[in-house]
Formats: C-alpha cells, structure tokens, sequence
C-alpha cells in the first residue's frame, strides 16, 4: 500500500513547522524586548531620549526587524487556520492572510526604519 | 442493601428521543452499568446497551453519565452521582443506533484511515524480533499501548464534534504508538495518513481526551508527537525518508 499525500497535508505540516519555529524566535524575541523596556524606563523617558539611543544603531534596527520578519510568519499562519476552521468554503481563507502578511512587513519595517533615521525628514 | 431509590433519566430513541425516568434500588458498591442492566432486566427490557466483559477491558460499555463520557462497568455511582439522581445517554460525536447504542463504524474506520494497524516483514517462521524493553521507542508505544478502544475520547473531543472528518484522538494514538513500532513496515504512509487538515494538525490540544481517558493514556502527548515528527518529515526528512 503506499498512500500519496495531498500538497495540502504536504503545506500545512510545513507551515506547522514554520510556525513553531517563529514562534522560539518571538518568545526569545518578546523577553529580550521587555527586559531592555524596563531597563531603558528606568528613570523616566521621553521620545528624544528613545531616538537618541536608537538612531543609528545597527543592532537595534536588526534585532527589531528580526522581530517583524517573526511576526510576518506566525501571525498570518495562525489567522488562515482559524479562518480555514471557521469559515472552511470561504475564500477570505486564502486573502485576509496576505493581507495581514503585507501589513505587517510594511507597517514593521516602516516602524523598524523610522527610529532607526529619526524618521524622514530629520 | 437498598437504602433509597436512584432517579435515573436513561436517552430512550434514537438520534430522536426523549429521556425516560426509571426508580432503581440503590446498592453499595453499584456501578452505572449495574444501573442499566438493573433497568433492562427487571423494568424495560426493550432497552438496548452494549457491554461485554464488565471489567474494563473491552471498551464496549462507554456512555455519556451526567453529562460526560465514562466507562459505565468500572464507574462507581456514588462518585459521580448528584443527589439521587443520575443522567445516562449514548457517546455524543457518534450516530445513535437504539437508547445507549451507538454506531461505532466510523470511529474504527477512522483507525483504518489513520493506518492504525501494524504490517511486518516477518512470517510465524522468522525468529522473534528483539524490542529492547527501555529502548526509547518501545518505552514512547507502551505510554499509549493500553488503549480499549471505548471511544470515550471520541466522544468528548471538541474538534471532532466541530469537524466531522477528523481522526480524532483513538486514531492519532493508535497511529502514534505504531509509529514507535519499529517492526511495522508502513511509517511513511502512516505519516502521510496523519499529515494535514483532518489529522494531527486540527488537534486544538484543549486535552478532553486525555483528562478523560480511563486508562489515564494522554492522546494529546500522542498527537503532539505526530505534529513534530510528521513536520519533520516534511521538512528534513527521517529515517524512513521524506514525505
């Protein structure tokens, strides 16, 4: 007997995959996020001081944009399965996804870019 | 060594019905299934149930008692009874054949889809295969080997009553202990039969069939196992190759 598997059986094992995966990458990415809120409030902050410390600095435009490109791959899998649950005949499945793929790599980056130069125009 | 009676409210029809009360001497150490055969044999003989061996090893006995799955031969009365009064009605998730009967079919043919059977390469001629007892797969099968096949896990899973095509947890665990099989012969298919939409990725993990299960076996742990190892093999690979 050999039973052949469907491409999308074959697809959602994968995105399983891809989904736990970003979502490692989030809890380290969350955790790294509040500790270094709650060490830059310390004595009160204001949004100069957040751009003077953000602007220019690789490692935060990195780590914030690694932190979107995990946001980008977990959210939209985790939307499309409870819309396939919920809604199984509805074509929204195979859009509302993209759509929140899309608005989240753009608004993320834009975000990621902004504090990094200050903004536009500064 | 009756002291009261039980009020016992038993499902009478089929999908169609209506809950017929009946007075049943209470006894010491009474289980729910001395309730329905008390029932059958001494005030309505027309109702129909189904067990066999009454010492929890058949897997026949299962019905819904005050509103949750059971196995009604080794279920005490006086753990689960509220007052006097007691509710018995047939597994939900499952057609309902007659009163406390219901259709098992799909349920083993979900088993059968979930290639929840073993397939060897050796005949009677062969010598026996060597199975190391604390060998880490016969120690992952044996967590889940007791299964009786009640379908009480069946019948209190949420995904299974939303989603009619899911395996549901007997079958995932079924296949999962024989994924640890390492004399079984068909893992690839298995894999493929447990990968997607009606496997083990609809598996919400709310854990009812493990909370409920009454040889305390954890279906959901089976299942959690199927997810990683079935993504694996979609991903990298195993052992027994790619999907």
């Amino acid at each position: 007997m050999s039973l052949a598997i469907s491409n999308t059986a074959l697809l959602q094992a994968r995105l399983w995959y891809a989904q736990r995966i970003s979502a490692m990458v989030l809890g380290l990415c969350v955790a790294i996020h509040l500790f270094i809120m709650f060490y830059a409030i310390r004595g009160g902050l204001t949004a100069g001081e957040i751009l003077g410390r953000t602007q220019g600095n690789w490692l935060f435009a990195i780590f914030y944009e690694v932190f979107v490109l995990a946001c980008l791959v977990h959210a939209p899998i985790g939307l499309a399965n409870i819309l396939r649950e919920n809604f199984p005949r509805s074509p929204v499945v195979g859009v509302l996804p993209w759509i929140l793929a899309a608005l989240i790599l753009v608004l993320g980056t834009t975000a990621v870019i902004g504090v990094f130069t200050g903004g536009v125009g500064r | 060594m009756s002291e009261t009676n039980l009020k016992v409210k038993v499902w009478r029809g089929a999908e169609q019905g209506e809950f017929v009360e009946y007075l049943v001497p209470r006894n010491s150490n009474q289980t729910v299934l001395d309730v329905v055969t008390y029932i059958q044999r001494k005030l309505d003989p027309t109702l129909s149930y189904r067990f066999a061996c009454r010492v929890g090893m058949c897997g026949s006995c299962a019905m819904t008692v005050n509103g949750v799955a059971r196995w009604t031969c080794r279920t005490h009365v006086a753990k689960i009874v509220e007052g006097d009064a007691l509710e018995i009605a047939p597994l939900n998730n499952l057609p309902v054949i007659k009163d406390l009967a219901t259709d098992m079919r799909e349920f083993f043919n979900k088993w059968k889809g979930a290639v929840g059977f073993f397939k060897g390469e050796q005949t009677r001629h062969d010598d026996f295969a060597i199975v190391k007892p604390d060998s880490e797969e016969r120690q992952l099968a044996n967590a889940g080997i007791e299964c009786i096949g009640c379908a009480v896990c069946y019948a209190s899973c949420d995904v299974v009553a939303s989603r009619s095509d899911y395996l549901g947890p007997a079958a995932l665990n079924r296949a999962w202990t024989l994924t640890n099989d390492v004399r079984d012969t068909q893992q690839l298919d298995r894999l493929r039969a447990v990968a997607g939409d009606a496997g083990c990725h609809t598996c919400h993990t709310h854990g009812s069939c493990t909370e409920r299960c009454p040889k305390q076996l954890e279906p959901t742990a089976g299942i959690s196992g199927l997810k990683k190892l079935v993504a694996r093999a979609a991903v990298r690979g195993t052992k027994w190759g790619k999907l």
